[in-house]
Parts: C-alpha cells; sequence; structure tokens
C-alpha cells in the first residue's frame, strides 16, 4: 500500500509546489513509483512547475465527477521514469472535491503508486482539508518568518484534530519540517528566524532546510523540478532532504553562511 | 470508543449512533414558584455571562416540594431569556417527571445512582448545585472536597495544542501535558497546568474562581487571566518571561511568581 504525503503550509507563496515537485521526482529518481497531485483547484500550478502543462487532457476534478478514468487524467512525466502527474481543473473551485471523490481516487492510486504526494493550496479551507485528510504523512513547508510559523502550527493543529487518522483514532499523522527559502546571511544579520526557533515552536523534526536560490524560480518559469538541477543549493538541499525521508542518515548544511574562500571561489561551487 | 471503531466500517449509513459522555451544568429547584428564582438567577447570570450565554443545564428536581406544581415549559422559556437551554431533568419524584417530559424535558440517569422512581428523600448531594463559581466561593465545607476530586475530574491533554485550537475544561482543571502555541486558548474553570511552554493564552477561574492558579513550564503567554483578572504579555516582567512560573490572585491583584531554581531544573 502506497503512503499518502500532503505537503501543507497554511501560508501561501512558501514553496509548496515546488517542494511537491521536487519530491515527486526525488522519489521517483531513487526509483520509487510515485505520483503527484494538485489539490489547488482553481489555481492550477502544479502542471506548470512540473512542465506538463501542454499535455494536459482531463483532470482530478473529472476523475472525482467520474467523466474520465484515472488512467487517462494521469500524466506520465517525460524526463524522469516513475513519475506521474494528476493535475487538477483550473475552471472549477475547491468544492468540487468531494470527501467520497477522493478517497475513490486515493484508495485507487495507493494499490498503484509507492508515494502519493498531495500538493494542497493555502488556508485552511476545503482544498486544503481535503488534501491533508488521508494523509499517513505531512510535510510541513515553512519559511523563516512569524507568520509562516504560526500558520504552520495551525495546520499541524488541523492534522492533528481533523485528518481521518485523528477522526478514526489510528496512528498520528507523521509530521516532519521543511524549512524553505532559508537564507543563512539574513539569519546571521537577525533578519530571519534561524532554525531553532522555528524548532522550538512547531517542535516537529527537521526534514531539510532549503537555502533560498534564485535558481529555484528559473527553473519553475521553465517547468523543470528544482531537484534535477543538481548544481543549485536548492536542488541538493532537496536531494538530501528525500534521502532523510526515505531513512537515510545525511548531515544538514546550507545553515550556516559558507565562508568561501579563495580556492571554492576558483572551483565554482562546493558543498 | 469501541461503538466509534464500528461505526466507521458503516460507510454508507447516512447517520451514526453513539453514546457520549458529557458534563453539564446542573440547577438545583428548591422552589419553583419562588418570586425571587429569576431575579437571583438574572443576578448571578450578569456576574459571568459569557459563562451562561447559551448554557445547556439539567434541572434537578429532588429538592422540589412534592406538592408544588410546576409549569415546565415556562421554566423552560424564562431560564432561556437569561440564556439558559434547559436540556432535561433529573431526579424528582414522578409527578413532576411526568409534567416535565410534557414541556419536553427528558428524565436523564443521575450519574453515580440509580434512577429508578423514588418519592422518599434522599441524602442531599451537594455537588448538583449550579456552577462552579457559586461551589467554590467561601469557606469549602470538608465533606466538598472529597465530592469534587470524584465528581469533576481534571480534562489532561496529551498533545501539544497548536494555534487556533480552544480547550475548555469546563467545572474543572485543565492540565496540558506539552506546549502551547501563540494562538492557541486553554479554558478552565479550576486550575490551568502546562508541563511546556505556555505561548497562547491561558484564562483559569473562568467561572469566577478567584482561587484558581495557573502554572507552566516556560512563561511566554499572549494573555494571562485569572478570574477575570488578566495580564498580556507585554505586561510579563522580563526576570520572568521563558521561567517557570505561577500566577494566582493574592490580594485582589494578578501576581505572577517564578518557581525557584530548586524545583524548576533549568535555569
Amino acid at each position: 500500500m502506497g503512503q499518502i504525503i500532503v505537503m501543507t503550509s497554511g501560508k501561501g507563496g512558501v514553496g509548496k509546489t515546488t517542494s511537491s515537485a521536487a519530491f515527486a521526482t526525488g522519489f521517483a529518481l531513487r526509483g520509487h513509483k510515485t505520483v503527484v497531485i494538485d489539490f489547488d483547484v482553481g489555481l492550477r500550478n502544479l502542471d506548470l512547475i512540473m512542465g506538463c502543462e501542454r499535455r494536459v487532457v482531463f483532470d482530478f476534478i473529472n476523475v472525482i465527477n467520474g467523466e474520465s478514468k484515472l488512467h487517462q487524467a494521469l500524466i506520465k512525466d517525460k524526463k524522469v521514469d516513475n513519475l506521474y502527474i494528476l493535475p487538477t481543473s483550473q475552471t472549477r473551485d475547491k468544492d468540487a472535491l468531494t470527501k467520497e471523490g477522493v478517497e475513490k481516487v486515493m484508495e485507487e492510486l495507493r494499490k498503484e503508486f509507492e508515494f502519493i504526494i498531495c500538493d494542497s493550496p493555502a488556508g485552511i479551507e476545503k482544498g486544503a482539508l481535503m488534501a491533508l485528510y488521508f494523509a499517513d504523512q505531512a510535510i510541513i513547508v515553512t519559511n523563516p518568518e512569524v507568520s509562516s510559523v504560526r500558520d504552520s502550527d495551525r495546520i499541524l493543529g488541523m492534522l492533528a484534530a481533523r485528518s481521518r487518522r485523528a477522526e478514526l483514532g489510528l496512528e498520528p499523522v507523521v509530521e516532519h519540517l521543511l524549512l524553505t527559502r532559508y537564507d543563512p546571511y539574513r539569519v546571521e544579520r537577525g533578519e530571519m528566524l534561524n532554525v531553532d526557533d522555528v524548532l522550538e515552536i512547531l517542535a516537529i523534526p527537521l526534514l531539510g532546510v532549503i537555502p533560498e536560490s534564485r535558481e529555484v524560480l528559473r527553473a519553475s518559469n521553465v517547468g523543470m523540478p528544482i531537484i534535477l538541477d543538481d548544481e543549485s543549493n536548492a536542488g541538493q538541499a532537496y536531494a538530501d532532504a528525500v534521502g532523510r525521508f526515505l531513512g537515510e542518515d545525511i548531515e544538514h548544511r546550507f545553515i550556516k553562511p559558507q565562508k568561501r574562500g579563495l580556492l571554492a571561489r576558483l572551483f565554482g561551487r562546493t558543498r | 470508543m469501541a461503538t466509534d471503531t464500528e461505526n466507521v466500517s458503516e460507510k454508507d449509513a447516512s447517520f451514526q449512533l453513539r453514546g457520549g459522555t458529557f458534563s453539564l451544568m446542573v440547577l438545583k429547584l428548591l422552589d419553583a414558584a419562588s418570586d425571587t428564582l429569576f431575579a437571583k438567577l438574572g443576578d448571578k447570570v450578569r456576574q459571568a455571562p459569557n459563562f451562561f450565554r447559551n448554557a445547556p443545564v439539567v434541572l434537578d428536581l429532588d429538592g422540589l416540594p412534592g406538592n408544588e406544581l410546576v409549569d415546565f415549559a415556562d421554566l423552560k422559556a424564562r431560564f432561556r431569556e437569561l440564556g439558559l437551554i434547559t436540556l432535561a431533568v433529573q431526579g424528582g419524584i414522578h409527578r413532576h417527571q411526568e409534567a416535565a417530559l410534557r414541556a419536553g424535558l427528558p428524565l436523564v440517569p443521575v450519574s453515580g445512582r440509580s434512577n429508578k422512581l423514588d418519592t422518599t428523600a434522599r441524602p442531599d448531594t451537594p455537588a448538583a448545585a449550579t456552577p462552579k463559581a457559586a461551589n467554590r466561593h467561601g469557606a469549602p465545607a470538608p465533606a466538598r472536597a472529597g465530592q469534587e476530586a470524584t465528581g469533576r475530574p481534571a480534562m489532561v491533554i496529551n498533545e501539544p495544542v497548536r494555534s487556533g485550537r480552544q480547550i475548555y475544561a469546563q467545572g474543572g482543571d485543565l492540565v496540558v501535558t506539552a506546549m502551547v502555541s501563540a494562538g492557541a486558548e486553554l479554558l478552565a474553570d479550576g486550575h490551568i497546568h502546562v508541563y511546556g511552554a505556555l505561548r497562547g493564552r491561558a484564562l483559569a477561574g473562568l467561572a469566577g474562581d478567584t482561587s484558581a492558579r495557573i502554572f507552566c513550564l516556560s512563561l511566554e503567554a499572549e494573555m494571562v487571566s485569572i478570574s477575570g483578572l488578566y495580564r498580556v504579555n507585554e505586561d510579563i516582567p522580563p526576570a520572568i518571561f521563558k521561567k517557570p512560573a505561577q500566577i494566582y490572585l493574592k490580594d485582589g491583584y494578578l501576581s505572577l511568581d517564578p518557581f525557584s531554581d530548586r524545583f524548576s531544573g533549568n535555569s
């Protein structure tokens, strides 16, 4: 049975879709059959980030409404094996997400995929609730600033109270913290919360710290998940985080400002 | 909880029947015909309007004289005017219970004793009086302490209380064995214990109990309040901020005291 993972945050613009695309691609690169689903009905973005927007025929909502078969809506990624995208509808709204409909799709996907990543919309309303409801694990995407941290705290509360696992009294949803858009230089100057500040408030295990990187925007614009850019710090940090998720013991990096000496500068990027 | 898991399998059902246990306010009627009943109750309501607003209440009929004729429909309507919603009755004699049922008030079993109809006088049950506020004021009789211990178990929360969550321990103490986030709210008619950082709001003695206290391992609260007297985060002295502390009323003032380092185990 596949694991359902929700990528959620409460707050918008923190990097949920970027992280969903990166994790899905990362799992697939390691040979795990993975599907990533866009729950942001009406604000369809995942297909752009995954670079498959010109191949969308049927979508998640069509499947929920029984207008198409699941296999007609699943898009196979062209760059990476084992990777599928289930785009959402741009013309409908969150009310199209019925619990019964989503459950039916989830059960079907569980049989076929190892990892099912649910890319949650921002907010705490129906779309976000449906994205987290069936989750076995949750990756909480947080920026190092107070409003993002508080919204993440709110979402953690909803996972603990309103997920399927909570309602049925099963083992709670496993929580992971992914700190994104982290700028070690600004942290050092006291302009951003540091990792420890965030961990103290949220009190959940740290999965990874993704450094702020201009490469992320560039990758988004060309529809290439950032994890495929193994030159970039952000891409490497996502690869590390995927490894940790799969149980590997990988040291955190990109947390401290890099002291770049002459040699490092001469030879380009180092770890 | 067994019923919960059984019902879950019935996915297609349009409803589920479950048992539930509730802690409700009990109003013991001693003289339903008294002219002062509603005036006095009105005074009580004005002392803690939030507590009584739309508060469900069960009427205890044990204290009613057997010969009194009670118009329960009228009682229900007048309690509603004061904010209370009458749910049911408990105890009393058959005639009163019948009259209550005609007014749409069913008989609920009294916990801890059999509910068979009984016309003989019962030993008094002190816990079945009006809210905690009334109970805990003044010097309690020795017998009452035991009654409260058995009748009002503390509510214990073993997980972090996250932003946006509100927990109310009605009629008793609230114990949280984890942290309480900013944006969360703890309410209790009794004491509040937080065995973690308290970053949200904590309001103890909500129904007016001035002896209620708040205890926490790290005082970072947005607001603390005992029986309506409050202090916001800004007003917490820096010396006690992020320290283990207790908050209580002393001579009518809110007192924030650090626990001595000897006990706290941290700096």
